[in-house]
């Protein structure tokens, strides 16, 4: 199980004055993945990048690089690089001596340097650009000579820090691929931080969701999206309806007053559960052939489909649907076995609700900046 | 309109640089008169540079504004970094009004509080002469380290907080770091205060008056114990000397800033 | 936590602190204890009974102080507009004349005005050449209050340019748009925009002029004491510290109260010094 593993996180915990931000986290990360720390502002996944940098020291707990414990090791001596947020670039110094800035403090042979520099201009697509004041640069080509700075050193892990919270849309899913071909090219471990769910599922290997300091779920992307642990995991990760329900054996639930065959075995006769449906994971039909029904209440065309919100029994589901459905008409919902999920229920239950106030501006509101320091 | 704007404007510098244009006239005038201009003569300047008291003013100036605003820049810088880390709260708070205080003091109440804390302590330690350069410094570091400060601190809150720690991260020590990376990235504050340090010291009068003893004698001091009299218009020659190499050290410096931003204009 | 190399960042300071506490708040504490003393060391209010026949030098200094203040305003409001509507290029090189004459001697200066408003001075040379009688101008109130504002309106331009030329002109053009004309949007735009200037331009201008003890001197012929020559009488002539003490320390508190009167109008807080 645990192979290859480059760093070893053993009961970590932090307190910035009376707020715990890390309670004895756990977590190893195998050499060469893609791993990422995603979670909401303040979760504590910045400081735990930070502790890995050495930037910060953990009040109690262990950290470990490839085997020996490098608690008290300063930044300046350990073998992992940063990708800072707004990158932090020296702006006294141009292009050429950003990326040489680690090298000559190595004392490297100034030739070596030369060779080691155009390498990597070349590997961020920056050639030519050596003599380039920072200032005059945008911020996607900064964000690349950020990475060409640290990967200059040749480190053993390269944690990027929110590295393309700064960058609009369209440039943020080109760096997205680009940081994905860079890392499977050069075979290092990337540790990146990021609230964007979208952009953790698309580009890790592994995904550590995080919350109030503690790790909720880790797992391939895949897993989180289908295998939520908890509600918080699974409304934080694309949209959901989570519902309260109860397991009345295995493999059969009931929820919003109907009951429903399911895969999930392993609960306790009668055990109160959270029960989550992806939105399109359910299927529109006529309403007396629905296991449940209700009454449009909201359609929003989205392009590939329709965004409908319905109202079943007073909770009010998002459900998304190629067929266009207007509002105040009744509908049937049709949910198979392998569209409904069972959680245990968690201190995130019931905190949720429903779609009746839901906006689409909810997740760009999050606040990319974390306020986790002073 | 357009005539108005022009016509005040040039009213209001007309009435700044009228007393200078008398100056620099009545610096070469033939007679010692400052009312009535009798002839084109440069023995004013002659006799400037035969003043040996009047030199010596001029030297012990200069000296003066290098040593302190060399100590206040210094200082005042270290003071900006550990006070942009400081958390705010009462013990920052009460850092930072009692460096706004030289400022905002009259200048007499700042210069006479120093001699009577000078005069105290000479009591104290039985030497009764003890106001000249050691306490002159003293003065124009006190009063010149506020504008450092203040030149400084919106630099280091301007500088991006990760840059030491990249610095770090690329294998730099700490105190490495600072001189390497942070630095140079608030150099243009600390010139800028430092500039500020050095003009306020060659300028300063009201201060150096209540701190200084008669064994060392700055410019300013020297030139009101002349008015008290009478200015001989050597004092005018050496104003005007002094207010050409200013004009041309401004003129250089905002040609050096035009070249400067033309260059990065070209660039981004 | 411990967030390396904070702590040692910190005591970076200490020795400004300690420089500060020694020179700054000591100098004012040892004000307030020769305030509170005789020659002689003992306790007495007998320093500040006396301040009582200084009440009128006190008044004229305040009175000189605001007037020149006012002048300085009314002069350097419209200059401060007008720069700041030039192009980038004049712009810097008007303000760099504004700030040309500060770098020297103000003591020089103020001498070279004497030439000029002298009853055979320049001024009056130049009007008796028009067959204008000789004005009297020197030694008189008029005189001080004009060596005030010629020393200080740098102090008053400077802060209003700065805000000035920082202002959004889109801002400007909003007003326009909504219907002002001229004269409105300097008022109700322009005027209310560059307040943290003026409030700032006011301090600046206010502070040395009630405290200044040259100009009084040089320009007024000794005739019109302010507080500024009283203090350095006390400390150059007559040598009476305890006093000198007294007198600056009323100063320092009558100016605190003219700059709270002055903020609580204006509500800033913060970093309107420079």
């Amino acid at each position: 199980m645990k192979e290859n593993v480059i760093i070893d996180l053993k009961n970590i915990s932090v307190k910035f004055g009376d707020n715990q931000v890390l309670k004895d986290l756990n977590l190893y990360i195998r050499d060469k993945e893609f791993i990422t720390f995603l979670g909401p502002s303040g979760c504590g996944k910045t400081t735990t990048l930070r502790i890995i940098a050495g930037f910060i020291e953990p009040d109690s707990g262990e950290v470990i690089f490839e085997g020996k414990k490098i608690n008290g090791v300063p930044p300046h001596k350990r073998q992992v690089n940063t990708i800072f947020q707004r990158y932090a670039l020296f702006p006294h110094l141009n292009v050429y001596e950003n990326v040489a800035f680690g090298l000559r403090i190595k004392k490297v042979p100034e030739k070596q340097i030369k060779e080691t520099v155009e390498e990597m201009l070349a590997l961020v697509n920056l050639k030519g650009f050596n003599k380039r004041n920072i200032n005059s640069l945008s911020g996607g080509q900064q964000q690349r000579v950020a990475i060409a700075r640290a990967l200059a050193v040749k480190p053993r892990v390269l944690l990027l820090d929110e590295p393309l919270g700064a960058l609009d849309l369209k440039l943020r899913k080109d760096m997205q691929h680009e940081l994905k071909n860079i890392q499977q090219r050069l075979g290092i471990t990337f540790i990146y931080v990021t609230h964007d769910q979208e952009e953790a599922l698309s580009m890790s290997d592994t995904v550590v969701v995080m919350d109030s300091g503690v790790i909720q779920q880790i797992g391939t992307p895949l897993d989180i999206y289908n295998e939520p642990k908890n509600a918080f995991v699974a409304d934080f990760i694309g949209e959901s309806n989570i519902l309260d329900g109860v397991m009345l054996d295995d493999c059969l639930v009931e929820f919003s007053g109907a009951r429903f065959e399911c895969l999930d075995k392993g609960f306790a006769k009668n055990e109160a559960i959270d029960v989550v449906v992806r939105p399109e994971d359910v299927d529109v039909v006529e309403s007396e052939k629905g296991m449940l029904k209700g009454e449009v209440t909201s359609v929003t065309f989205k392009g590939v489909h329709f965004e409908i919100i319905v109202d079943i029994g007073g909770f009010k589901w998002m459900i998304q649907t190629t067929d266009y459905h207007p509002v105040g008409s009744k509908i049937g919902l049709f949910i198979e076995p392998d569209a409904i999920h069972i959680m245990k229920k968690s201190e995130y239950s019931g905190i949720y609700g429903d779609y009746s106030s839901f906006s689409e501006e909810f997740d760009e509101l999050s606040d990319p900046e974390e306020v986790e320091e002073e | 309109m357009k005539i108005f704007s022009k016509l005040y404007t040039f009213l209001v510098f007309l009435f700044l640089y009228a007393p200078i244009i008398v100056l620099i006239v009545f610096s070469f005038n033939s007679s010692s008169s400052t009312s009535m201009f009798s002839g084109f003569s440069l023995q004013w300047y002659k006799a400037l540079f035969q003043d040996e008291a009047t030199l010596t003013a001029l030297y012990n100036t200069v000296i003066l504004a290098v040593v302190s605003s060399v100590i206040a820049t210094v200082l005042g810088t270290a003071a900006a970094v550990g006070i942009d880390k400081l958390k705010k709260g009462p013990f920052r708070a009460g850092v930072m009004a009692t460096t706004n205080i030289p400022m905002m003091n009259p200048e007499i109440v700042t210069g006479v509080s120093m001699m009577l804390l000078f005069v105290f302590v000479g009591k104290i330690v039985g030497d009764g002469a003890v106001l000249g350069f050691g306490t002159m410094l003293i003065a124009h570091v006190t009063f010149s380290l506020p504008y450092v400060i203040l030149n400084v601190l919106p630099k280091l809150h301007q500088t991006d907080k990760n840059l030491a720690e990249a610095a770090q991260d690329l294998g730099c020590k700490p105190v490495s770091a600072f001189f390497k990376v942070v630095l140079p990235s608030i150099m243009p504050g600390v010139i800028t205060g430092m500039i500020m340090a050095f003009t306020l010291s060659l300028d300063d009068f009201i201060i150096s008056y209540f701190t200084s003893g008669p064994g060392f004698q700055t410019l300013p001091i020297a030139i009101f114990s002349m008015t008290k009299k009478r200015v001989k218009p050597d004092m005018y020659a050496l104003s005007a000397l002094i207010f050409v190499s200013i004009l041309v050290l401004l003129i250089i410096y905002n040609i050096a800033q035009q070249k400067s931003e033309d260059k990065s204009k070209k660039k981004g | 936590m411990s967030n390396r190399s904070s702590l040692g960042a910190k005591l970076i300071a200490a020795p400004y602190i300690v420089w500060s506490a020694l020179f700054i708040i000591a100098p004012l504490i040892f004000v307030v204890y020769y305030s509170f003393t005789t020659a002689d060391g003992s306790f007495t209010f007998a320093n500040m009974a006396e301040l009582g026949k200084y009440a009128p030098t006190f008044l004229r200094s305040i009175w000189f102080g605001i007037v020149a203040t006012l002048i300085c305003l009314v002069i350097a409001f419209p200059l401060a507009y007008f720069i700041s509507q030039k192009t980038d290029k004049v712009q810097r090189t008007l303000v760099l004349l504004v700030m040309l004459p500060m770098w020297m001697s103000f003591l020089i200066r103020t001498y070279s005005w004497m030439a000029l408003l002298q009853d055979t001075g320049l001024i009056n040379g130049f009007l008796s050449k028009f067959g204008i009688d000789p004005v009297h101008m020197i030694n008189t109130p008029g005189a001080v209050i004009l060596g005030m504002v010629y020393n200080f309106l740098p102090y008053m331009i400077m802060p209003i340019y700065s805000v000035m030329a920082k202002l959004d002109y889109s801002m400007v053009e909003a007003c326009q748009d909504l219907g002002g004309n001229r004269l409105t949007v300097i008022r109700r735009c322009i005027i209310p925009m560059s307040m943290p200037g003026v409030v700032s331009g006011i301090t600046m201008v206010f502070v040395p002029s009630v405290s200044t003890f040259y100009i009084s001197q040089k320009l007024g012929g000794g005739s019109f004491d302010l507080i500024g020559d009283v203090i350095e009488r006390q400390f150059q002539q007559s040598y009476n510290y305890n006093l000198g003490a007294a007198i600056s320390l009323v100063l320092m508190v009558l100016i605190l109260i003219c700059m709270a009167v002055m903020n609580h109008f204006t509500e800033d807080e913060e970093g309107m010094i420079i």
